[in-house]
């Protein structure tokens, strides 16, 4: 008989399972890839030696720093000690960590580090059918290759590290159906974006999200990972695409991918992953993409979200409505075009690759940010770093009046003091405006790296195709 | 982990939906490399003002919040980061439990890891809480039972692995390192 249909989700789910979940107790998951980091990894290091263990599989394993370290050059290569002394015993501990139990790791001055989820597809290691971890919940990037990637807590980290698997209930899938081609100026952070005002940030939870249908099968690879990097934005713990020639030309050649009949082998493995015709999925969203416009938030959660060209929401006699808008210091009714902004941050996780940094400098080539605002451009990995410098991206952006730094979360989170001031604007490329989270006090609204640009030059929240 | 069987405290409510780890525990106090400590710095924007004072008006800041060992909170709770600073931070403040009506999945998977109870609760009861700041409630955590002082009883869900570990208070860890035979005749058919 033949077998029922499946999703891909299912079909590296159940490839993983060393032991099936039961009623009693949860399924034991292996995994093949454990990125970790100097910011949720100390303390399960801790536990491994409290409790006399070993990591089980370095070679499935492999550390770098990105979260809390700087991204001013001297402080990155030892010319000026770095400014926070916390951050430097994380670094420290680290490197201590990675030298005990045998990891490797792509240190601060390392060639290869980066922000871990730039980096893990940059250098190969990311690949359909895989599963992989990172104590960081943006860790649903990486499924954009066909990889089952989440986020988990530091706990888990020692789980990892000590096994290699995980205790895992089985979420249940949905599909985010994407129709149609975006249009002109309208980027892949638009689209989700999008996709999360309508799902809404708790609309995703205990689901894996499977993008799927025209609209995503359009999207470069770059752009599939800022789709699936803001999964968890809808609370979803993952989100998949399935791998296809897209897919398989940006791995070919890679530093770790599959070489010569490896090569070969993978890719009938990875042929067999994309979902299969009648699978069914516990939920479907169906979105349009030539109905997107560039979008931009107006609130403290990634799904307060509007077309740029509209009004911020009137929502009378709701208290948290009302108390977000007061902690951005926006007014309901009023458009969110052409408010002032302060800071504009072109990095993250989400938009801080190669493309993301060329989309902003050919709106910037020729242009001066405007008089007073604070422009910082931190490129998502050394390599990135290193192909933009090559073709004079950094030129254009320091001719524009920006900043050009070393790698690193940075300003998304700002836990190296790469922070927003209290009060200012920030349009951001990042992921997340909750309060604070680019610094105490700080007003963040996401866009596109392209509205970010615009934004810069205009000193105002700007549609980009008015500059295109 | 110590185990968690049953738990009677007065509530602390924080009404607002979709409060994620950021406001838990701000990202600038990540840097430190333990566990402990980081109870001084829970809901740090909220209760303390730019130069550091506590906001009276914070609901962890009245005074008949102190003590109070289960925290009400609206949907979406514990949204955003996989930080699991987020559960050390309220477990080291003194809360044990943290309820609403969801509950963001990683966060609720770093809270049964620590023993920090996650109750899921429906609609009707989690308004009653949230309109009855300081109520007296109490957890059964064999039952899966939330006992309000009106009487009622609402259920809430609990995984049966979450529950033993919780009520034996076994570390998952533990049960992972005894199937070592298992996770090794995986790797051989790799």
């Amino acid at each position: 008989m033949a077998r029922a249909p499946q999703t891909l989700f299912d079909k590296v789910w159940q490839r993983h399972l060393v032991s099936p979940e039961s009623a009693a107790t949860p399924a034991v998951l292996y995994i093949d890839l454990h990125l970790i980091h100097e910011v949720t990894s100390p303390q399960a290091f801790t536990v491994l030696r409290e409790r006399a263990l070993r990591v089980h599989s370095p070679a499935r394993t492999l550390a770098t720093m990105d979260h809390s370290i700087p991204t001013l050059t001297a402080q990155v290569f030892g010319g000026a000690p770095i400014a926070i002394d916390s951050a430097a015993r994380q670094v420290r501990e680290l490197e201590v960590n990675c030298a005990e139990f045998g990891v490797e790791l792509l240190g601060l001055t390392h060639a290869q580090r980066g922000i871990v989820h730039v980096i893990g597809p940059e250098l190969g290691l990311t690949q359909p059918g895989k599963t992989i971890v990172c104590g960081d919940s943006h860790t649903s990037t990486h499924g954009a290759l066909g990889a089952l990637a989440f986020g988990i807590g530091t706990t888990e980290v020692g789980h990892v590290l000590a096994t290699q698997c995980l205790l895992q209930r089985k979420p249940r899938t949905l599909a985010v159906n994407v129709s149609g081609r975006r249009r002109a100026g309208v980027t892949a952070k638009d689209l989700i974006l999008a996709i999360i005002g309508r799902l809404g940030v708790s609309g995703g939870t205990g689901h894996v999200i499977e993008y799927r249908g025209e609209g995503v099968r359009a999207l470069d690879m770059d752009e599939r990972m800022t789709v699936c990097n803001m999964s968890i934005e809808a609370g979803a713990r993952a989100g998949m695409i399935a791998p296809d020639e897209t897919t398989y030309a940006y791995l070919q050649g890679r530093p770790r991918a599959p070489r010569g009949a490896a090569w070969e082998s993978a890719l009938s493995l990875w042929r067999e992953l994309p979902t299969d015709a009648g699978a069914q999925f516990d939920r479907e969203l169906n979105v349009d993409a030539a109905g997107v416009e560039p979008m931009i938030t107006y609130g403290t959660n990634p799904g307060m979200v509007i077309p740029i060209g509209g009004e911020i929401p009137r929502r009378p006699g709701d208290a948290a409505f009302a108390q977000a808008l007061a902690y951005m210091g926006l007014t309901p009714g009023e458009a969110i075009k052409d408010q002032p902004v302060n800071v504009v941050f072109l990095g993250s996780c989400t938009n801080a690759r190669l493309s993301d940094l060329r989309a902003a400098a050919q709106l910037l080539r020729g242009r001066r940010i405007a008089p007073g605002l604070t422009m910082l451009v931190v490129p998502g990995s050394q390599q990135v770093k290193r192909e933009a410098e090559a073709e004079g991206l950094d030129r254009v952006f320091l001719e524009a009046g920006a900043e050009w730094r070393e790698s690193g979360c940075s300003m998304c989170l700002g836990m190296n003091g790469d922070v927003v001031p209290r009060g200012q604007y920030a349009v951001s490329t990042s992921n997340r405006n909750f309060e604070g989270r680019q610094g105490a006090g700080a007003r963040t609204l996401l866009a596109s790296p392209l509205t970010a640009a615009a934004s810069a030059v205009r000193g105002r929240v700007t549609d980009p195709r008015e500059l295109m | 982990m110590e185990p968690v069987v049953s738990l009677a405290s007065r509530t602390v409510v924080l009404p607002a939906a979709n409060i994620d780890t950021d406001q838990i525990i701000p990202a600038r106090f990540l840097t430190t490399t333990t566990r402990s400590g980081l109870g001084a710095q829970l809901f740090a924007d909220w209760r303390y003002d730019a130069t550091g004072a506590p906001r009276p008006e914070f609901a962890l800041n009245l005074p008949a919040a102190q003590g109070c060992r289960i925290l009400v909170a609206g949907h979406n709770f514990g949204c955003g980061s996989s930080r699991e600073h987020a559960p050390w931070a309220l477990l080291d403040y003194g809360f044990c439990a943290v309820i609403s009506t969801q509950i963001a999945d990683i966060f609720r998977n770093n809270s049964l890891k620590n023993g920090l109870l996650p109750v899921i609760v429906d609609e009707a009861t989690s308004a009653w809480l949230i309109a009855h700041p300081g109520a007296l409630v109490s957890l059964d955590v064999a039952a899966g039972t939330l006992r309000l002082p009106t009487g009622v009883t609402a259920n809430f869900p609990l995984e049966a692995f979450a529950r033993h570990c919780l009520l034996t208070g076994v570390d998952e860890l533990g049960f992972l390192l005894e199937r070592r035979a298992a996770i090794e005749a995986y790797e051989r058919r790799l």
